[in-house]
């Protein structure tokens, strides 16, 4: 891999980068009257209105308000959070761990049962172990994340009392104990997506001209399953999971809230609720971050994993 | 190589009539399901989706009450058949807009090209860094709950799919015979685009249009749920989970039969979607 090709990418997150602190920066200035009134509710007098305006610096034309918004998150600092009183950063910092643990958890356990499934489904296509597993993921496409997570969590939570109905734990262990249903929940949903795409991708490649040569050539075929078909299932996955890691962390906005996990995702929907505007900002400037940055990782294993990808 | 395939033999042979694959019919029988009932709940709900009863206060289902009643003693059945039409008008508005914007759009900067297409394929990049979620809530977050505002949020993020389908097709589309018979006989470009091009451009967009149904009908119901969609005391799938929520131990029937009946509302988009796709791939 090519560092010019990594550093190219890496400055075109710049541009991209602040066009998404413009329309962040937009999208409170979009409020409906002005968004100290917003802030502080119908009962504050014009005078406070006036004065938290000011504070604010929510007078000013909007050009200035956007260069001291860009000069103060280029300082690392996303203003204060009007409901908790603390810093916006730190309040992130504190509760992004989570939701990243989260994540790859809900990654890995969808990974793992998406690709057998998937591999199981394309060496058996068109026979009814194929058909079953489309059709039950299928259904599982249209399975509402926050219906999952509430039958998961009253039936193996709350009824059977297998698995904590809430919080994130104590250590390592802790967090894989209490967030197993969570992630359980997410991946359910994630493997949804991966199978058919997975079982698609597998069968181009079972079905292509290189591995009926390598079948001609008296390779064994434990050899082709891991030599070309595995390979490519495991360049498709990793595109696969990097597209869409926007779905993954709306799913762990909706998990979170219905599982009570103090992560990023409840902190957006409870700052939602508490009109926390300045939170709001900055989960939306995280979560744009966090999908960018994963683009630009996912691209760059592809070109790794496959020879032929382009590094345009 | 013997075993070469000649596309010509493939041309020759003989062309099997082609039955509509069961996803589609299945998926079409479901739509009509749903549309019965949302277009006459009063004929097939047994009772009104808000009048409160107070003698039957969260019981089971029974012979009376098939889906049972929620804390207020309203009958889950009647509220998840009077939802549908709710429901169904989310699946329409969140994907209709989108698709009119998306499409138009794609056919405007696949045909002009240059610097139309850059700009809107740099806006495009910018919206998919945002987590749709995310993006949608934060938009309703400004503009207040409530459906009509969901459909901007959605509308305002749903287009770039469309745009980048439409926009391929066009511009495949603009290099074939006919379009280019049309500028020798003189036709002005927008009769060229509207006539010609975008009706042959617009098939992807269309089977998409399916697919997105089902997604736009769970994110309609997800926002529900949280609080952002739908208002209570509107009967409306994701609205009823959430009502339902805090009964989950002693009353699941007040949860569980809306939210099958989104499972099965998002079953049928998506098997139509795929219907469609099979049926309208170009045949080989």
């Amino acid at each position: 891999m090519h560092a010019s090709y990594v550093i190219r990418r890496l400055l075109q997150i710049i541009p991209t980068f602040l066009a998404v602190m413009l329309v962040v920066f937009l999208l409170v200035r979009l409020l409906p009257g002005d968004p100290a009134s917003a802030i502080l509710g119908d009962r504050a007098t014009a005078e406070i209105v006036e004065r938290t305006n000011r504070e604010l610096g929510l007078d000013r034309p909007l050009p200035i308000q956007f260069g001291v918004f860009v000069r103060n998150l280029l300082q690392g600092d996303l203003g204060d959070s009007i409901s908790l009183k603390i810093p916006v950063l730190r309040l992130i910092g504190e509760r992004l761990p989570t939701t990243l643990f989260l994540t790859a958890y809900a990654a890995v356990l969808g990974v793992l049962m998406a690709v057998p499934l998937a591999v199981l489904a394309a060496v058996r296509r068109n026979t009814w172990v194929d058909a079953v597993i489309r059709a039950v993921f299928q259904v599982g496409l249209s399975l509402p994340v926050f219906y999952v997570a509430l039958q998961l969590l009253s039936l193996l939570g709350a009824r059977l009392g297998w698995f904590p109905i809430g919080g994130y734990g104590e250590g390592f262990g802790g967090h894989l104990y209490h967030l197993f249903l969570p992630a359980l929940t997410l991946g359910l949903n994630l493997a949804a997506i991966l199978v058919r795409t997975l079982r698609n991708s597998i069968i181009e490649v079972l079905t292509a001209e290189y591995v009926d040569f390598a079948r001609a050539k008296g390779l064994r075929s434990r050899v082709i399953m891991t030599r070309h078909v595995l390979r490519n299932a495991l360049i498709a996955t990793v595109t696969l999971l990097g597209l869409n890691i926007g779905a993954l962390i709306g799913g762990a906005v909706i998990t979170e809230t219905v599982f009570a996990i103090p992560g990023v995702g409840r902190l957006m929907v409870d700052a939602i609720f508490g009109r926390d505007y300045p939170v709001i900002q900055g989960l939306t400037l995280t979560f744009a971050l966090i999908v960018s940055l994963v683009f630009l990782i996912t691209d760059l294993i592809h070109a790794r994993l496959d020879p032929r990808a382009e590094l345009s | 190589m013997t075993t070469m395939h000649s596309p010509a033999l493939e041309v020759a042979a003989r062309p099997r009539r082609r039955w509509p694959k069961p996803t589609l019919l299945i998926g079409l029988a479901l739509l009509l399901l749903l549309l019965v009932a949302a277009l006459f709940p009063r004929a097939l709900a047994p009772f009104s989706p808000t009048d409160f009863d107070y003698e039957a206060l969260l019981k089971g289902p029974s012979a009376k009450h098939p889906f049972g009643t929620d804390n207020f003693g309203r009958d889950v059945l009647s509220r998840v058949i009077y939802a549908t039409r709710v429901d169904l008008q989310i699946a329409v508005f969140t994907t209709l807009f989108p698709f009119i914007f998306g499409t138009l759009l794609g056919a405007l900067t696949g045909y002009l090209g240059r610097w139309s297409d850059a700009l809107v394929g740099r806006v495009a990049d910018l919206v998919v860094v945002f987590p749709f979620l995310v993006l949608v809530i934060a938009i309703v977050a400004v503009l207040g709950p409530g459906l009509t505002n969901m459909y901007i949020a959605v509308s305002a993020v749903g287009w770039v799919s469309y745009w980048r389908l439409t926009r391929g097709e066009v511009m495949n589309q603009k290099k074939a015979e006919y379009a280019q018979a049309g500028r020798v006989l003189g036709y002005s470009p927008s009769r060229i685009l509207l006539r010609h091009l975008l009706p042959n451009a617009v098939t992807p967009a269309i089977v998409y249009l399916m697919t997105d149904m089902s997604l736009g009908i769970l994110l309609g119901a997800s926002l529900g749920y949280l609080g952002l969609g739908a208002q209570p005391p509107t009967a409306e799938w994701g609205v009823m989970v959430a009502d339902g929520k805090n009964f989950m131990a002693t009353a699941w029937w007040i949860s569980t039969f809306p939210g099958l009946a989104l499972t099965l509302a998002g079953v049928t988009f998506s098997l139509i979607g795929d219907g469609l796709a099979d049926a309208l791939r170009p045949r080989t």
